[in-house]
Parts: structure tokens; C-alpha cells; sequence
């Protein structure tokens, strides 16, 4: 490794600040400049961040709740970052994780009368991917085989998501007999179990919370994502298509099969937040369950630079975000949650549209220590 | 007969009112997307010029001085924009996605600690506004019959800020057709490297091109928050942005079909409204939310390339790398 680092060429640098440096600088800058807009607000950002750090950490029902949040961020996370391998921008998973809870709410309705539960929550998950699946897929066929853009085809199908589900709540799923637009509660046979649930079994006991099985489907899709993308043909197909799609085609790839795969698997992925949601959480379908969960996946992707290891870190700092937000919320009145909203987009913002901007004198501040040690002008080894 | 005909009337008046935020946004889109800049942030800019206005109206009680801080707001967001994807050459696309996030939450954060009402701004008085106008002889025609209820209720009745939108159109057709700003604002689009040999700035080109983008959505702002409404709402865009995006694209990055886009989809959504419960004998309720999606739905089967083919701008998304 060392020899290559001293024939680096001006603009490269070393991988651990392309791959930890960086990173890290450009979360620190989304939240400095949160941190001023706290204070402006007449808060005190040390306050909050304490707040912050207890709300999400301090206790195990926080860490549930922490972990619960993270599940979803999980799966969306995963679902931008497979999208962005084949060098597609996926900004659908909101929609796709909305039809993924369909799914997986349609399977619970209508097998929760006959089947047992370790055969109807199987299907209830595969139906959360499917219809996730299918979502995402006919945004990529039009891209595929029409030219229609992706990134634009998926905003409106998020929104065609929005008025499907309002029609299906209102008009045909509705409880009858109810107001409000949401389904009969499922039969508990369609209940995921909780991880208090699990872990009491082994006879840890663990404070109640909405944290469920999810996570530990979210962390085993976390394994897969990554076998598939660097150890799978399919994968490499993926990844060479996304670096160079010129490249790929020459070498025989094609690429209409790849953006079908790459978007199908990344809609199973979204989808997959019905799971947690639904199946774990609500035992219920209803309306706007998703709750952002699918944008905050991009700044999830982002953040944790497309890598399953990365993403776990990057969504387990919004799901404490999530949760220590809303005991933040409770202790300064002033800082309401939407702070989170805030911050997600700053992150968003220094993590991904601003990514490049501290390269050029991070490089030079490096440049300049390499040649100062080595003394002699040359590029000093790493 | 007669009701239908003020059925008529209203929903024509209201498809004017709900189109003029379409109309503002999707000629913003076109200006930026002509240059080739994406502009996915039109809701973001648009909800933060809508604030500003509200916050400014509520605390000077002038809607002009509203008017001013909602464009400074909108094209200060711009001016962010372009900096991430014209300077930093980053992903234009998430950095939209970025500014209509912070946006959403930026607005109630500020909005909830200056007036603690849960993000929303104190309702503004009339005279805070920009209200209806009369355009002259409007109330001695209203009795004249088919014509007269048109002239005083379509024709007359909206905001400056309608009328100004309407104004738009032509002339920023005339700007991109007809100056020299125009061919090389859309050749910047198409061709940035000839532009360039041609020894003419890209980056000035390009954004001159977002900021003014900016100042038009911040106007689109400006009308949601302190013309139709008398006052900000969290969230109060309600996709607008990407109703006017779909109708940008829907008139294939072109002016005058943009705008008749724009109408169109203000059409569906007045239609939607009235619609609400209505139901069709022999049929059943009318299904409004396949009415309110149909803007959607259009803009997908366009994509698609079944009503002709729309082709985006040849260097949309790319940022410019001069060479060296």
C-alpha cells in the first residue's frame, strides 16, 4: 500500500482521508452549521446536543426506539446506495416503502384468518419486497427501454403512491364502520415479534419499545447487499455500469438489464420498511406510516459513502437524531423536531452536493505536511 | 343551465389562482434547465420564499417589503444551488433534494421560535396583502350577459401578482427567443464548450440563469403565502414544485406549452376541489384522487414518449469542466 501512496499524483490522495477524513469533515460542517442555527434560535447547543445524546442513548427504552428508527433508515439507505451503484439515482423510496407496507398488509389481511405465523410472516415480507419491487420497476423499465429520465419518473411516482394509498384507506381497505382511513388491526399471528419478545425467550430482559425482528432482517440485507454488489457477477455488472456505462456496454454488459435489476432489488430494499412499520409497529395498514423514511435513505446513502458498513453507522446517527430529537423537543420547547428535518437536509446538502468542496485544500494541507516530513519536496509515503 | 354556467365561471377564476404558483415555478425550472442546470429544489425555494414573505409582511406590514424578502430568500437558495453544482460541480439533483429538505424543516424550526404557533406565521390583514384587484368597469359589465360574469370574474378579480405571472410568459419567451441572452442561455444547455470557445462565460451564463430562476419561484412564494393565503403554513407548498416540474417538462422545456401545461393541471386541481364528495348517478363517488394524481400520470406517459417525445436540454446535469 505505502508504495503506491508516494506516486500519488497532485489530485489523489490517500484513501483513509478520501474515505474517512472527508467524510467525517462534511458531517462535522452540516452540524456546526446546525449548531448556529440552534444558537440563533436562542437555545443552547451544548444543551441540546446533551438532550439530544439522552433522548437517543440514555436508557434502554431510548435505545429501542433509537434502533427501531435505524431499522427503517436501514432499508432505504440500502435501497438509494444499490440505485447509485448502477448509477441511478433512486429518489422514489418514499413511494416504494408506502407500497411496500401495502404489500406486506395485504398478505397480513388476507392470510391472517388461516395461516400460522411462521408461514404467513415469511410471505408477508416477501410481499413488502415484491410490491416495493414493482414500484421501483416501472420507473426502470421506462428508463430502460423509453429514455425517460429516472430521477423524474420516480418523484411521480411517489406521489402516485400518495394518491393510491388515499384512495385504497378511504374508499376500499377502510375498518367499516370507522372514520378514520385505516384498516382492521391484523390478527396476531401477523404481529412480528418485538425484540423484548425474542430476547426474553433467552431470558435477557429489555425495556419495552417498538423495536422488532426488522432489525436483524435489516442487518442480514446489510450482508447480502454487500455479497451481491462486490462478490456477485450481477454486482460487478452493476458497479461497472455505474462507473462507466460506455465501459460496461463494451464489455458486454447491458445496461437496460442492469437498471431493471439494480431498481428492482433497490424497491425491494424500500419496500422493506413495511416490514418494520407495518408488520412490526402498527399491526395495521394506515396512511403516511413512511414518514420521510425514504429521503432521509439518501442522506443515510450518502453519508455512509453506498457501503452496508457505512450505512449502518449513518442510520444509526439518524435514528438517534430521531428519537433524541423528539426528547429534545420535549425539554426546549423551541427546538421542535423538524430540526431533524433541518439537519437531515444539511447533510444532504455537505455530505453529497458539497462533497467535493473540501477536497481541494484538504489535498493542498496534506501536500504540504507530506512535503515538509520528507523534507525534500517528494511526496512523502503515507 | 345558469348554475353551470357560474360553475363554469368559478372554476375558471380558481384554475387562474391555483395555475399562477405553476406558472411562476415551472418558467423557473425552464430558465435553469435551459441552461443546463437540474433544478429539483423549485418546492424548496418556493416554501422559503413563502416564509420569508409571511415573516416579513407580518413584521413590516408592507407586502412589497414581503415581496422583496421572499425574491432575496428564494435566489439566496439559488445562489446555494449554484454554488454546489456550477462552482463545486456537485450532483445538481442532490443538491436540490438538499434545499427542499432544509427548506421543510428550516421554515417551522425559525417559524415556531419567533411566534410559537407550531410553524405557522400570525394572519395577515388585508391591507398586508396583495389582494384582489377591480379592473376598471369590471362591477357596470358584471350584468352585461356570458360576457359580463367572464370579464368581472375571470378576466378581473385576481392579484397583481396573477397578472404579473401572466405577464411572464411572453416575456420570457421573448428573452430566450429573442435576445442574445437567450440563444446563449440556451446554448449554454446544449453546447456549453462552444460558448465557451466563442469566449463567453459559462458560469455567468449558468448562473445568471439560476437566479433568476430563483427570483421567480421566490414570487410563486410570495403569492401562496401572503396573496392566495394570509398567512405562512408548514409544509403550505404542497408539491406544487413538482406539479410545475412535471409541467416544464410536460411543455418539453418550451414557454408557451409549459404554460398551457400549468393551466391545464391548475384545471384538475380546481376541478378536484369541487369534485370533493360529488357523486355521478348511476356510477358512483368521483374518484378524486385519480384526479388530483392525472398531473402525475400525464407527465410518466409523456416521459414514456407516448405523446411525442420530450427531449431535455443536451447538457442537463453536466456540470461544465473547462479544459485546460
Amino acid at each position: 500500500m505505502s508504495a503506491h501512496a508516494g506516486n500519488l499524483s497532485p489530485g489523489q490522495l490517500p484513501a483513509w482521508i478520501d474515505i474517512g477524513v472527508l467524510p467525517v469533515l462534511n458531517v462535522a460542517m452540516a452540524l456546526i452549521v446546525a449548531g448556529i442555527i440552534v444558537a440563533l434560535i436562542g437555545a443552547d447547543p451544548w444543551e441540546a446536543i446533551y438532550w439530544l445524546v439522552q433522548g437517543a442513548f440514555g436508557s434502554g427504552y431510548a435505545w429501542g426506539y433509537t434502533l427501531y428508527y435505524a431499522t427503517s433508515f436501514i432499508f432505504t439507505g440500502l435501497a438509494v446506495a444499490v440505485a447509485f451503484h448502477a448509477g441511478l439515482f433512486n429518489i422514489g423510496g418514499e413511494g416504494q416503502a408506502y407500497i411496500g407496507g401495502l404489500g406486506a398488509g395485504l398478505v397480513a389481511l388476507a392470510g391472517d384468518s388461516f395461516l400460522p405465523a411462521p408461514v404467513l410472516l415469511p410471505l408477508a415480507v416477501l410481499g413488502a419486497a415484491l410490491f416495493g419491487a414493482s414500484w421501483a420497476f416501472i420507473p426502470a423499465c421506462l428508463q430502460a427501454y423509453r429514455g425517460s429520465h429516472i430521477v423524474i419518473t420516480t418523484i411521480m411516482f411517489n406521489f402516485l403512491a400518495s394518491a393510491l394509498m388515499v384512495y385504497l384507506m378511504v374508499d376500499v381497505l377502510i375498518e367499516p364502520g370507522q372514520m378514520s382511513a385505516h384498516s382492521r388491526e391484523f390478527a396476531e399471528t401477523a404481529w412480528l415479534p418485538t425484540m423484548r419478545e425474542m430476547l426474553g425467550l433467552v431470558g435477557i430482559d429489555m425495556a419495552d419499545s417498538p423495536l422488532n425482528l426488522s432489525l436483524l432482517w435489516a442487518l442480514i440485507c446489510c450482508g447480502l447487499v454487500w455479497v451481491f454488489i462486490w462478490r456477485a457477477r450481477l454486482g460487478y455488472e452493476i458497479r461497472a455500469t455505474g462507473l462507466s456505462p460506455s465501459a460496461a456496454l463494451y464489455a458486454g454488459i447491458r445496461p437496460a438489464r442492469v437498471t431493471l435489476i439494480a431498481m428492482a432489488l433497490s424497491g425491494a430494499l424500500a419496500g422493506s420498511v413495511g416490514v418494520n412499520e407495518i408488520l412490526g409497529l402498527q399491526h395495521r395498514l394506515l396512511l403516511d406510516f413512511v414518514a420521510g423514511a425514504g429521503f432521509t435513505g439518501i442522506a443515510v446513502a450518502l453519508m455512509g459513502r453506498n457501503h452496508p458498513f457505512g450505512i449502518v453507522l449513518a442510520s444509526l446517527l439518524f435514528g438517534a437524531l430521531y428519537q433524541g430529537g423528539a426528547e429534545l423537543a420535549f425539554e426546549i420547547p423551541t427546538i421542535t423536531r423538524d430540526m431533524i428535518v433541518t439537519i437531515q437536509g444539511l447533510i444532504i446538502l455537505f455530505s453529497g452536493a458539497l462533497a467535493y468542496m473540501n477536497r481541494p485544500w484538504v489535498a493542498r494541507l496534506y501536500q504540504y505536511i507530506a512535503t515538509r516530513r520528507s523534507g525534500a519536496g517528494v511526496p512523502a509515503h503515507g | 343551465m345558469d348554475d353551470l354556467f357560474y360553475l363554469g365561471i368559478s372554476t375558471l377564476a380558481a384554475t387562474l389562482r391555483l395555475a399562477t404558483p405553476l406558472i411562476l415555478c415551472a418558467m423557473a425550472g425552464l430558465l435553469s434547465e435551459r441552461a443546463g442546470v437540474i433544478d429539483i429544489g423549485l418546492e424548496g425555494k418556493m416554501l422559503a420564499g413563502a416564509f420569508a414573505a409571511a415573516v416579513t409582511a407580518a413584521l413590516t406590514g408592507s407586502p412589497y417589503l414581503a415581496l422583496l424578502a421572499g425574491l432575496t430568500i428564494a435566489a439566496a437558495l439559488s445562489l446555494l444551488h449554484g454554488l454546489a453544482s456550477i462552482t463545486y460541480r456537485g450532483d445538481q439533483v442532490v443538491s436540490g433534494v438538499a434545499i427542499n429538505i432544509i427548506a421543510m424543516g428550516l421554515t417551522v424550526v425559525l417559524g415556531n421560535a419567533w411566534f410559537g404557533r407550531g410553524g405557522n406565521t400570525p394572519d395577515l390583514n388585508p391591507e398586508q396583502r396583495f389582494m384582489p384587484l377591480q379592473l376598471p368597469g369590471a362591477a357596470d359589465l358584471r350584468e352585461v350577459p356570458l360576457i359580463g360574469p367572464f370579464y368581472a370574474d375571470v378576466v378581473s378579480g385576481h392579484s397583481l401578482l396573477t397578472y404579473l405571472a401572466l405577464l411572464l410568459v411572453p416575456l420570457i419567451w421573448f428573452l430566450l427567443y429573442r435576445t442574445r441572452f437567450g440563444l446563449r442561455l440556451r446554448a449554454v444547455g446544449e453546447a456549453p464548450a462552444v460558448v465557451d470557445t466563442a469566449g463567453i462565460s459559462v458560469l455567468r451564463l449558468r448562473y445568471s440563469a439560476v437566479i433568476l430562476a430563483g427570483l421567480l419561484c421566490g414570487l410563486a412564494g410570495t403569492f401562496l403565502a401572503i396573496a392566495q393565503n394570509a398567512a405562512f403554513q408548514r409544509e403550505m407548498t404542497a408539491g406544487r414544485g413538482f406539479i410545475a416540474l412535471a409541467a416544464m417538462i410536460f411543455g418539453k422545456w418550451r414557454p408557451w406549452p409549459a404554460f398551457f401545461a400549468c393551466l391545464l393541471f391548475g384545471f384538475l386541481d380546481a376541478v378536484a376541489i369541487r369534485l370533493q364528495g360529488a357523486v355521478i348517478p348511476g356510477i358512483g363517488p368521483v374518484p378524486v384522487p385519480l384526479i388530483q394524481a392525472l398531473p402525475y400520470i400525464l407527465t410518466v406517459i409523456l416521459l414514456a414518449g407516448f405523446i411525442g417525445k420530450a427531449l431535455a436540454p443536451k447538457a442537463l446535469g453536466r456540470p461544465y469542466v473547462k479544459e485546460r
